[in-house]
């Protein structure tokens, strides 16, 4: 059979499965799953899915709501800050001791990450508002730990339908301390998914930090070498293996956010020659806007296994002198002897599997080349809250015939990998249970499983022993899968 | 003893539902009734005059002081006044901050599970002008209020207002059974006034059961913070005040599920009575100096 038949065959295959899934909906739900599930056509500018639309009741989306984008994502990984959970205690509570956000501080001292502060509403601050409450808060916060920088103002659902004005109690307390302090109105029930909760949180940050070092002078000696590296969220040391290598090849990281991120840094990133954004989705906003107002370029950047990396470290080192290209090129070198080692180790154990994805809004095409380093194939892949520019830059990614599922439910996500039978499926907490029962190898793929870093020439070696030890372990000879 | 009645009076702001409920229930009193009277404005006012005075303590502005509302003794919150009738005041923020609609559920909720509904013969709910959002529809919810009984006027907001009212009946009739017991035109001297009250209450389903005509005897109560039975109770007011008690005592079961009616149709009602001229849509929208 010649590979190109192979192709037809995926995709004919495909085309069944998802009619077969939507067949289980009612008529009206189908109409619209319809729309978010499709096989991938070489040539085609996107992946031929509607995304980035209310999810359908009762189908287990995987989706968060606004305030996990800004507190959980965007907002809470910043260490020096202290950020309020400003509403019930259920938001504060579950969103407690962040994802994983490495940092470097002592905790309780001069970091706050893992730290969770709520302003606890009962009934009577729904009825007489929030906000004598918040402003007694920050007073307390205040006192109790002084070595904070700043704060935020995370709302929660009941901020915005009783209208409480975080924004006079963050302007006044503010003056009173001559401290940043950032409302953030990142109400859950605003929005589609968590995605609007990240944009909310960037035009925080324009608003209430950027903006305002407009016209001040940087606190430090600039180089034509200063970069800023945005969206890295520093799970499990991801943004640490990544800066090193910018290190190595000779520029300057005045900045690095949100993961592992201080205040100074935010306030810093203007004065950058150019921002390297790795999470796109998450914080294309900020870096849009730093572009338009102050004229620094941003260059969007890939660290997941050799390949994106080596094409990765070219891209950034495009945009500076000789010595920068020449600095890339010693960092590819000088790694080289360690990639071949992983490769050599793993690609034999690896070689051919297949695997499945559903992750958030920028791994879901990331991830790939990492797992093609590795001779592994990427079969279906999908995002949780991508918008339409995600699907675009996923095409670079994805071979002819991948399996594409926007916002998948439960129940697809279950069908298809049952039908397409994938050696491995990356996606989260929630599913990883569900399919290791239904005897396939999993990794968490927003967590790292607890492992990690996986950015970087470093984390590509923890990348590759991770998958080895998901695939090959010996449990999965003790088990028979359903089919 | 009969069976409890809960009734509650809604109507556009400003109608005079306060003024027009503490009348009708002070006469419902002389009668020999036991009432409580549920103030849900969280301007508080909707007990002066039985008490004469401004509820002191609201029980949403002590659940503040003390902490919460689980902290309150219904008997801090429930003060006697004319006739011994029963008066307490949810009360609720200050313009501009927090949520009074939450504030009427929670006082609510508090005088149910405190008992203050015991050994009564009425509760009667005064709600604050329309129907805003669902805390302010909390009495007419399950359980509840049974009998609506909705003030207004002529005027076109004041019907406006009713037809929204019973808006917000209908939603919860079938679920929880309240019904509209039926319009009191407080007068305002529009034109054919009673004409348009009787009318719209028949679009509604329902009747007008009083028309209560405008005497400044009310105005002089008022500012001695009294009701006409207590200030006046010879005067020819304070007779239709004990007539329109007569009338909501006697309507026990007689309430309806209202037939709210569109804008469209409204403005129609008012041309028909020749309140409004038919609308020349070239009109619409210009001034008095352009128009003419």
């Amino acid at each position: 059979m010649s590979a190109n038949s192979g192709v037809e065959e995926i995709k004919e295959r495909n085309k069944q499965l998802i009619g077969e899934v939507l067949e289980a909906y009612p008529e009206k739900t189908a109409k619209k799953r319809a729309k978010h599930l499709a096989t991938f056509e070489e040539g085609k500018g996107d992946c031929g899915v509607k995304s980035n639309i209310k999810a359908i009741p009762g189908v287990m989306t995987i989706r968060g709501c606004a305030y996990a984008g800004s507190k959980g994502v965007v907002w809470g990984p910043i260490k020096d800050m202290v950020h309020i959970s400003h509403g019930p205690v259920g938001c504060g509570q579950y969103s407690w001791a962040a994802r994983r956000n490495y940092y470097i501080g002592t905790t309780g001292v001069d970091s706050f990450v893992t730290l969770q502060f709520t302003s606890d509403f009962q009934e009577k601050d729904i009825v007489f508002g929030g906000d004598k409450k918040l402003a007694k808060i920050i007073d307390e916060i205040q006192e109790l730990f002084p070595l904070n920088k700043g704060i935020t103002i995370q709302s929660e659902c009941p901020v915005g339908l009783i209208g409480d004005d975080i924004e006079g109690v963050a302007r006044a307390k503010a003056k009173e301390y001559s401290k940043t302090i950032v409302p953030v109105r990142c109400e859950g029930f605003r929005g589609v998914s968590q995605s609007l909760g990240h944009h909310i949180a960037n035009d925080a940050v324009r608003d209430w930090v950027i903006d305002k070092q407009t016209g001040k002078p940087a606190r430090f000696e600039s180089t034509p070498y200063d970069v800023a590296i945005i969206g890295d969220y520093n799970i499990g040391g991801d943004a640490w293996s990544s800066r090193i290598l910018l290190e190595e090849m000779g520029l300057r990281v005045i900045a690095q956010w949100s993961g592992d991120g201080t205040l100074a840094e935010l306030e810093a990133t203007p004065k950058a020659k150019l921002n390297i954004l790795h999470c796109y989705r998450s914080m294309n906003y900020i870096s849009r806007h730093m572009e338009e107002k102050f004229g620094i370029p941003w260059v969007e950047y890939n660290f997941f296994g050799p390949t994106k990396i080596v094409e990765s470290l070219r891209g950034i080192a495009a945009h500076f002198d000789d010595s920068i290209k020449e600095g890339a090129e010693r960092v590819i070198a000088k790694y080289q002897a360690l990639t071949d080692a992983v490769i050599a180790k793993y690609r034999p154990r690896l070689e051919g599997k297949k695997v499945m994805l559903f992750v958030g809004g920028l791994r879901p095409r990331h991830v790939i080349g990492a797992y093609e380093d590795l001779g592994m194939e990427v079969v279906g892949t999908g995002y949780e809250f991508g918008h339409n520019d995600d699907y675009q830059r996923t095409t670079h990614y994805v071979k002819d015939g991948t399996l594409i599922y926007d916002d998948v439910t439960a129940f697809e996500f279950e069908k298809f990998v049952e039908k397409v039978q994938p050696d491995l499926v990356g996606s989260g907490i929630k599913e990883k249970y569900v399919f290791q029962k239904m005897g396939v190898p999993f990794r968490q793929m927003h967590s790292w499983d607890y492992s990690g870093p996986y950015h970087g020439y470093d984390g590509f070696a923890i990348f590759a022993r991770d998958m080895d030890m998901a695939i090959n372990a010996p449990v999965w000879r003790l088990t028979k899968a359903p089919w | 003893m009969a069976k409890l009645r809960q009734i509650a009076f809604y109507g556009k702001g400003g109608i005079g539902k306060s003024t027009t409920s503490q009348n009708t229930l002070a006469a419902l009193a002389e009668m020999g009734q036991k009432i409580l009277i549920v103030g849900c404005d969280p301007k508080a006012d909707s007990t002066r005059l039985i008490l004469h005075a401004k509820a002191q303590n609201s029980i949403l502005s002590l659940a503040a002081e003390k902490g919460t509302v689980e902290d309150i003794e219904i008997e801090e919150v429930m003060k006697y006044g004319y006739q011994r009738i029963r008066c307490v005041e949810s009360g609720g923020p200050e313009p501009g901050v927090g949520c009074a609609g939450r504030g009427v559920i929670t006082a609510i909720n508090f005088l149910e599970e405190n008992g203050a509904y015991e050994n009564l013969d009425y509760v009667s709910y005064d709600v604050l002008g329309d129907v805003v959002c669902g805390g302010f529809a909390m009495p007419i919810r399950e359980n509840k209020a049974q009998e609506i009984y909705i003030v207004m006027s002529g005027e076109m907001m004041a019907m406006y207002a009713a037809n929204n009212i019973s808006k917000g009946i209908l939603k919860y009739a079938n679920s929880g059974g309240v019904r509209l017991g039926g319009l009191i035109c407080n007068e305002r001297q529009t034109d054919k006034e009673l004409e348009l009250a009787e009318n719209m209450a028949k679009k509604l389903g329902s009747k007008l059961i009083y028309f209560v005509p405008r005497d400044n005897v009310v105005q002089h109560a008022e500012l001695r913070r009294m009701t006409v039975i207590e200030y006046a109770p010879d005067s020819a007011q304070a007779g239709h005040y004990r007539s329109l008690a007569e009338k909501i005592h006697n309507n026990a079961g007689n309430g309806v599920i209202p037939t709210p009616i569109s804008m469209d149709e409204l403005e129609e009602m008012l041309m028909e009575h020749g309140i409004i001229k038919n609308i020349d849509e070239s009109l619409v929208g210009k001034k008095a100096e352009a128009a003419a």
